[in-house]
C-alpha cells in the first residue's frame, strides 16, 4: 500500500512539474505558433541556478530562489525573443531551428560550467521531515510541490481569464490578425508571453531541483515529456496541459517503478492513441 | 560548364585513397555516410516539405539491429543487413502513420517525440542494448569475400553505396512520383483536387527516406564497429537537418555539401575545442540568420550574378 | 443500384455546413443535369465557395448528401472525386509557380493516370502527356509560353492556365470558381469564348460575379443568400424573379 501511495504522490509531483514546464510551452505555441525547443534548456538552467544558489547560500529560501531564477530566466527568454526570434517571424522552420540551436548552446554551457556530475539540490530544511497523514508517511516536499503546481494552474487560469493581458493573449491565440486589427501590439505581447513561459520553466526547474538534481541531459529528459504532454493535451490549451501533465506524470512514474525498461514505450502509448483518434489532442481545437 | 563541374566533383571523390593518409580517407568515408543520411532526410525536408527532427531513428534502428544480430545472435552480415533494413522500413511505416496525422510544426514535434522515445529506450533497455555502454566489438562485412578492414577498401565500399544511393534518390525526386511529391509540398489541396492522394504520397516518401536512413545506419555501424544511444539522439537528427539546411534543402548537391561541412567542422573543431554541441548551436543560429537558403543555392546565386556581369 | 438517379450529373440533398455557430450552408438541395451550364450567384458571403468546396470534397458537410453521377460521394476524399470525373478551378490562383506552364498541365493530367506512382521515369519523358499538354495550351492560346515558368506570366494568362489544367483532365463535371475575376475586358472575352467552346459532354457549374458575361454563358441559375437557395431555375425566370431583385437591391 505504501508503494502505491508514494508512487501516486511521485506521479502527482512529476505531473505538477510537467504542468509548469508544458503550460509555458503550450502558451507560446498557441500564441506564436512557435515550437520552442529551448524550453527544456530553460528548465535545466533553473535547476542549475538553484543548485548553485542553494548550495552557496546556506539557509536561502527556495521560494525566493524560484522567484529570482524565474525572473532571471524570463529576462533571458525575453532577450532571446527580441534579438533573435523576432527577426524570423515569417519563418517558422527557422524559428524552430534557432530554438534548437539555443538549447544546444545552453546545455553545453551548463556542462562547461558545472561539469558532468549530477549536483543535488538540497531540500528546504523545514520540509525535510516527512508528513504523517491517515497513517501514511509522505515526503513533505513533494506534497508541497503538488500544491504549488495547482496554485500555479489557478494563477495562470486567472491571468488568462480575468486580466487584460490574459484577454489579449486569448485574442491573439484565437486570431492573431484580428488581435492586430483591434490594436493589440502583438509583438510586445509575444515577448511577454515568451518571457513568461521561459520564466515559469526556469522556476519549475528550481522547484524540481530537490527531486531531480541538476545533471547534464536533464533538458533532453524533460523536453520530450513536455512535447508528449502538449501533443496529448492539445497544443495551446491550458486545461489540456494540466490533464496531460498528470496523465504523463502518472504513467512515467509507475512505468519506471514497475517496468523500468519499458517505461518509455508505455509513455508512448497514450500519445499514439490520441494522435490516431483525436489528432488535435484531448482539449485541442481544430485549427481551420 | 555545370557538367564539367559535376564531373570534377564526382572524380574528386575517387581521389582520397590514392593521395590521402588514413585519417583523411576515414574522414571521407564518414562524410559519404553523413551525405547519404542527409540526402535521405532531404527527401522529407526539401522535396516533401516535411521537416522531421527524428530522422536519427532510422539510422539508429538499422545500426542497432545489425549490431545486435551480428554480435549477439550469430547472424551473418548479409542476413543481418536484410533484417535490419526490414525493421527500419517497418518502423518508418509505423512512425509515418503516426507523424503524418499532423503537418508542419505538429509533424516536427511528433517526429522529435518519437525519436526521443527510441533514444530513451536505447538507454534504458540495457538488457537488450547494453545501455550507456553501447554495443562494441562489432565486425565489418566482407562482401564477396573482400575484407573491408583497411580505410581504403572501406572507402571504396562506401563510395559505391553512396553513388548508388545518390543515383536512386536523384531518380526518385525527378520521377513522375517526385513531381507529385513537390506538388503536394507546394499545393496539397490543389493536388488532391487533381486526383493525387497527398497522404499516401507523403507516407511512401517517409518510408523511402527511412529506408535510405537505414542504409546510412548500416554503413555507420560498419564504420565505427560500435553503436551508442547517442546515434539516436536529437543531436544526431539535428546534425543531419543542419547539413540539409546549410547545404540547401530541396537540391541534390546541397545535403552532400552541408553534411561535409558539418562533419569537417565537427572533426576540426574537436581538435581545438571540446564544445561541439555549443558550436553546433551557434552554426544553427548563423545559418538560419545569415544564410537561410543554404550554401549551394547561395553559391549558385553568386555565380549567376558573376556570369551576368561578364556577359 | 441508384440507376434511376444517374440522370443527374450532380445532386445535392439538404447539405448543411456550420463553422462554429455560423451556418454557412443551410439545407442546400439542387440537381444539375448532364451538359447543363449552371451559374451560382449570390452576394459576398452567401456561401458559394463553401458550397463548391463541399462538392469537390475539400470540406465535409455536417449533414446531407453529395451525389456525383448517381454515386454517393459524401464521404469520399477530393482525389477520389477527381477520379470520378470532377475537376475544378480556384478563385485564388494556386498553380505551381516555379514550374513551367507545360509542367503544370502535365501534372494535372498525371493525377488521373496510374503513372503518377512511377518512381523511375521523369514526367518530362511522357511524350503523350506533353503532346496533349501542348494541344491544351494551344486551345487556350498559350502555346508560345509553354516553356516559361508560371511566375513569369501575367495574371490573365494564369487564369487561362487554370482553365487548361482543369480541361486537360477531361472532366465530366467542371466547377469554375470565378474564372473571370480580375481580368481585363479583352481577356474576359477570350475566356468567355473559351468557356463557350467547351463541349457539351462536360457539365459546367460556375460561380461568377460578373453578371453580364456570366449570364450569357449560363442556362440555369441558382441564387444563394446566407447559405440558402433562394431561387433556382431557368436563367430568365431567375432574373425576372422578385426575390432575386430583393437580394441584390435589398428591398
Amino acid at each position: 500500500m505504501q508503494f502505491w501511495i508514494i508512487q501516486g504522490l511521485n506521479s502527482l509531483s512529476l505531473g505538477g512539474l510537467l504542468f509548469l514546464l508544458s503550460s509555458g510551452f503550450s502558451l507560446i505555441f498557441g500564441l506564436m505558433r512557435l515550437a520552442n525547443l529551448t524550453h527544456g534548456a530553460f528548465f535545466m538552467l533553473g535547476t542549475y541556478f538553484a543548485a548553485v544558489a542553494l548550495r552557496s547560500f546556506e539557509g536561502l529560501n527556495i521560494w525566493i530562489t524560484a522567484l529570482g531564477v524565474g525572473v532571471t530566466v524570463a529576462a533571458m527568454g525575453g532577450l532571446f525573443e527580441r534579438l533573435v526570434l523576432r527577426r524570423l517571424r515569417a519563418n517558422p522552420l527557422g524559428q524552430v531551428l534557432v530554438t534548437l540551436g539555443m538549447s544546444f548552446i545552453i546545455s553545453d554551457a551548463c556542462l562547461m560550467m558545472w561539469g558532468g556530475d549530477s549536483i543535488p539540490v538540497p531540500t528546504p530544511r523545514n520540509l525535510q521531515a516527512p508528513t504523517r497523514l491517515f497513517g501514511f508517511v509522505f515526503p513533505t516536499y513533494r506534497l508541497v510541490l503538488v500544491g504549488c503546481a495547482i496554485a500555479a494552474a489557478v494563477v495562470l487560469y486567472l491571468l488568462l481569464e480575468r486580466t487584460r493581458l490574459g484577454a489579449m493573449i486569448r485574442a491573439g491565440v484565437d486570431d492573431s490578425q484580428m488581435a492586430r486589427a483591434v490594436g493589440i501590439r502583438v509583438s510586445n505581447l509575444f515577448t511577454m508571453v515568451f518571457a513568461l513561459g521561459a520564466g515559469i520553466a526556469g522556476a519549475a526547474g528550481v522547484l524540481g531541483g530537490p527531486i531531480l538534481s541538476a545533471y547534464p541531459g536533464l533538458d533532453a529528459d524533460m523536453l520530450p515529456l513536455a512535447l508528449i504532454v502538449v501533443i496529448l493535451g492539445g497544443i495551446g490549451s491550458l486545461p489540456g496541459a494540466f490533464v496531460g501533465s498528470f496523465i504523463i506524470g502518472t504513467i512515467y512514474t509507475f512505468g519506471t517503478a514497475l517496468f523500468p525498461e519499458l517505461a518509455y514505450i508505455i509513455l508512448f502509448l497514450p500519445m499514439i492513441f490520441v494522435i490516431a483518434f483525436r489528432p488535435q489532442g484531448l482539449f485541442g481545437r481544430v485549427i481551420a | 560548364m555545370k557538367w564539367l563541374a559535376t564531373i570534377v566533383i564526382v572524380a574528386s571523390f575517387a581521389l582520397p585513397p590514392f593521395f590521402a593518409g588514413d585519417f583523411y580517407i576515414n574522414l571521407a568515408s564518414q562524410i559519404l555516410i553523413a551525405s547519404i543520411f542527409a540526402l535521405s532526410l532531404n527527401l522529407l525536408v526539401g522535396f516533401g516539405g516535411m521537416t522531421s527532427l527524428g530522422h536519427a531513428s532510422y539510422l539508429g534502428i538499422a545500426a542497432y539491429v545489425s549490431a545486435l544480430l551480428t554480435s549477439r545472435y550469430g547472424f551473418g552480415h548479409g542476413a543481418a543487413a536484410m533484417l535490419s533494413l526490414s525493421a527500419t522500413v517497418v518502423m518508418a511505416a509505423l512512425f509515418g502513420l503516426i507523424a503524418l496525422r499532423a503537418s508542419g510544426l505538429g509533424f516536427l514535434m511528433i517526429t522529435l517525440a518519437l525519436s526521443q522515445v527510441l533514444w530513451g529506450l536505447a538507454y534504458r533497455m540495457s538488457g537488450v542494448t547494453n545501455g550507456d555502454n553501447g554495443v562494441a566489438g562489432l565486425t565489418r562485412p566482407a562482401p564477396f569475400g573482400i575484407p573491408l578492414e583497411t580505410p581504403a577498401s572501406f572507402y571504396w565500399f562506401v563510395l559505391f553505396i553512396a553513388v548508388l544511393s545518390f543515383l536512386m534518390m536523384a531518380i526518385f525526386v525527378s520521377s513522375a512520383f517526385g513531381s507529385s511529391l513537390r506538388g503536394v509540398r507546394d499545393q496539397p489541396r490543389r493536388m488532391a483536387a487533381l486526383g493525387f492522394n497527398p497522404w499516401l504520397i507523403r507516407w511512401i516518401t517517409f518510408v523511402y527516406a527511412g529506408f535510405w536512413g537505414g542504409i546510412s545506419g548500416l554503413l555507420y555501424v560498419y564504420y565505427h564497429k560500435y553503436i551508442h544511444p547517442s546515434a539516436l539522439s536529437i543531436t544526431s537528427s539535428a546534425e543531419a537537418l543542419l547539413g540539409v539546411i546549410a547545404g540547401g534543402s530541396g537540391t541534390l548537391g546541397g545535403p552532400v555539401v552541408g553534411a561535409a561541412v558539418v562533419l569537417l567542422l565537427k572533426n576540426f573543431a574537436s581538435a581545438y575545442v571540446e564544445r561541439w554541441n555549443m558550436l553546433l548551436g551557434f552554426v544553427f543560429l548563423f545559418i538560419v540568420l545569415v544564410m537561410p537558403a543554404g550554401i549551394v543555392p547561395g553559391v549558385e546565386k553568386l555565380t549567376a550574378r558573376f556570369r551576368g556581369k561578364r556577359s | 443500384m441508384n440507376a434511376s438517379r444517374s440522370d443527374h450529373a450532380l445532386e445535392l440533398l439538404s447539405l448543411k455546413k456550420t463553422f462554429g455557430g455560423l451556418t454557412v450552408t443551410h439545407n442546400v438541395s439542387l440537381s444539375v443535369s448532364p451538359g447543363e451550364r449552371r451559374l451560382i450567384i449570390g452576394p459576398n458571403g452567401a456561401g458559394k465557395t463553401t458550397l463548391f468546396n463541399q462538392i469537390s470534397g475539400d470540406l465535409r458537410p455536417n449533414s446531407g448528401v453529395v451525389r456525383l453521377f448517381g454515386r454517393d460521394v459524401t464521404q469520399l476524399p477530393p482525389y477520389r472525386r477527381a477520379h470520378l470525373g470532377l475537376s475544378r478551378t480556384y478563385q485564388i490562383i494556386t498553380l505551381f509557380s516555379g514550374d513551367t506552364l507545360e509542367h503544370n498541365i502535365m501534372l494535372g493530367m498525371l493525377g488521373l493516370r496510374p503513372s503518377r506512382w512511377q518512381m523511375c521515369r521523369p514526367l518530362s519523358f511522357y511524350g503523350d502527356l506533353a503532346t496533349e499538354a501542348h494541344r491544351m495550351l494551344d486551345t487556350v492560346g498559350l502555346l508560345h509560353l509553354a516553356g516559361r515558368p508560371i511566375s513569369d506570366v501575367a495574371y490573365g494568362e494564369k487564369r487561362r492556365v487554370e482553365l487548361a489544367m482543369a480541361l486537360a483532365q477531361k472532366p465530366r463535371l467542371l466547377l469554375l470558381d470565378e474564372p473571370l475575376a480580375g481580368l481585363s475586358n479583352a481577356e474576359r472575352s477570350t475566356v468567355k469564348s473559351l468557356i463557350t467552346s467547351i463541349p457539351r459532354e462536360i457539365t459546367i457549374i460556375m460561380i461568377e460575379h460578373d453578371m453580364d458575361t456570366a449570364l450569357e454563358l449560363a442556362e440555369t441559375v441558382t441564387l444563394l443568400d446566407y447559405g440558402r437557395v433562394i431561387v433556382d431555375g431557368e436563367r430568365d425566370a431567375v432574373i425576372a424573379d422578385e426575390r432575386t431583385r430583393e437580394v441584390y437591391l435589398g428591398t
